[in-house]
């Protein structure tokens, strides 16, 4: 019982889905569009949220939005389902693809015997789709690998109930209708309007542009009250957020510019493009900011590597997304 | 950045690449493969180092005796007892327990067999620690 899936290896996983479960169901988009248009993009430092003493960076939404709203905006109905117990979630799993539906499920990354060993944290946001099963296995159309892989069921059933923060408890998604007519369009400006808001009217310091000051401001901070390890650690935690498979390069911020820039043909809106290279050199201010960061953690800084430096360049990185997003903001009106 | 930029660094990942965001030369987006890059493995290597030293500090501590073979297991998948008695369904406190050499060596063998199915190792297993941590650190492939 196999499903013919399209399958292409994304940048981030959840978007990845996304496009991929849509354009099975039969609305081709590609994984920048459904990024975009889930407003995916998103900023968020909260100091007392800690995983393994470490706190919470993130560059992107909670796990789940992405899909959540891109179905929204495009009218498309969607099912999901948690769980208690595995055994549970196995049977609604093969139920499922005995229909011929291909399922969408969040799974923890620990567990996953494919995955490989220099990515093995707990981490409970990955998202995959099952298309498949072959005896005891399972085939999985993982999307930041390049073909589809195979896992033992035991060891899906782990992933699928991996504990921890943000647990997944089994959850599986699919499509169930779709409408009869889409506008594109019309969604990705309602993704845009979305991202500009959480990014510049967030009502918590810890998100969106409040958030980088604030993390700015600590990040100076760190190795007078931490340490010089603790602040490495810190810094190199940071840069693995910002950096590590799953986010297309620079924080997610070169995929957002591909969505600007695929939406700006899509509606013929060339102040689109223009934001895209602006988004654009975001990200590549991002990346000269964890290329400076690394030197620090591995302990061969230049001079003009210090968190004061840093903190520089984040604060340069967050007042040139403010204007971005002001600008986004009057286009998508 | 540009395609001709995106990183071709040692990589990870097992020689599995990944996929990036970059501009073309006709200032279009396409997604281009990446070995991967510098910085990030740097970041990542960091994080393992972290991961081998507090497995290195309980491994010895359970050698000396100060705390249970349970303790180099848990430390070894990366877990807090928290975690790990979230995944046995124990409270965090009955787990912190059974880090104790002399508590341990009284548990049930019902509740070891929880433990042992868990780590994916025999109840014998558990009981012991092997000749050195052995912890699976990414390798970096030139």
């Amino acid at each position: 019982m196999n499903i013919d899936f399209p399958h292409r290896q994304s940048a981030h996983c959840e978007s990845g889905v996304t496009a991929n479960l849509l354009t099975h169901g039969g609305i081709k988009i590609s994984e920048a569009m459904a990024f975009g248009i889930g407003s995916g993009l998103f900023f968020g430092y909260v100091p007392f949220l800690k995983m393994g003493g470490l706190p919470l960076i993130t560059f992107r939404g909670a796990p789940g939005c992405i899909f959540r709203k891109a179905a929204r905006r495009l009218g498309v109905e969607m099912a999901q389902e948690k769980f208690r117990r595995p055994e549970r979630a196995r049977e609604a799993l093969d139920r499922l693809l005995a229909a011929g539906v291909p399922v969408g499920a969040q799974t923890g990354a620990y567990w996953l015997p494919y995955f490989p060993a220099a990515l093995r944290f707990h981490f409970n946001g990955h998202n995959l789709v099952v298309c498949g099963r072959e005896g005891g296995d399972y085939i999985i159309s993982d999307p930041v690998f390049p073909g589809l892989v195979r896992c033992p069921a035991e060891d899906l059933d782990r992933a699928r109930f991996s504990k921890g923060a943000l647990a997944p408890k089994g959850r599986l998604y699919h499509l169930r209708r779709l409408p009869d007519q889409i506008d594109l369009g019309a969604a990705a400006l309602a993704g845009i309007r979305d991202v500009c808001r959480i990014m510049l009217k967030t009502p918590v310091p810890f998100a969106g542009i409040r958030g980088m000051h604030l993390l700015a401001r600590k990040l100076e901070r760190w190795p007078a009250k931490l340490g010089d390890s603790q602040a490495a650690l810190h810094l190199g935690h940071m840069i693995r957020m910002q950096e590590e498979i799953g986010t297309g390069g620079g924080g997610f911020r070169f995929i957002y510019a591909a969505f600007l820039q695929e939406t700006a043909a899509l509606l013929g809106r060339p102040e689109l493009q223009l934001l895209s290279e602006r988004m654009t050199a975001a990200g590549d201010r991002w990346r000269s900011f964890a290329v400076g960061g690394a030197r620090i953690c591995k302990g061969r800084p230049l001079p003009e590597d210090t968190y004061e430096a840093l903190a520089r360049r984040l604060r340069a990185c967050a007042e040139e997304e403010r204007q971005i997003y002001s600008d986004l903001q009057e286009v998508a009106r | 950045m540009r395609k001709t930029e995106v990183p071709q660094d040692a990589c990870l990942l097992e020689g599995q690449q990944e996929v990036c965001y970059a501009v073309d030369e006709n200032g279009r987006y396409v997604l281009a493969p990446s070995s991967g890059w510098e910085p990030a493995n740097i970041a990542n290597i960091q994080a393992w180092e972290l991961i081998r030293e507090q497995v290195a500090a309980v491994f010895a501590a359970v050698r000396e005796g100060r705390k249970s073979p349970l303790a180099y297991h848990m430390a070894r998948h990366q877990m807090d007892p928290a975690l790990l008695g979230s995944y046995v369904g124990l409270p965090r406190w009955r787990v912190r327990r059974h880090l104790r050499p002399a508590v341990f060596t009284k548990l049930k063998p019902a509740l070891l067999e929880r433990y042992a199915v868990l780590l994916k190792i025999s109840v014998a297993e558990l009981c012991t620690v092997p000749e050195r941590p052995e912890i699976v650190v990414p390798r970096i492939d030139e």
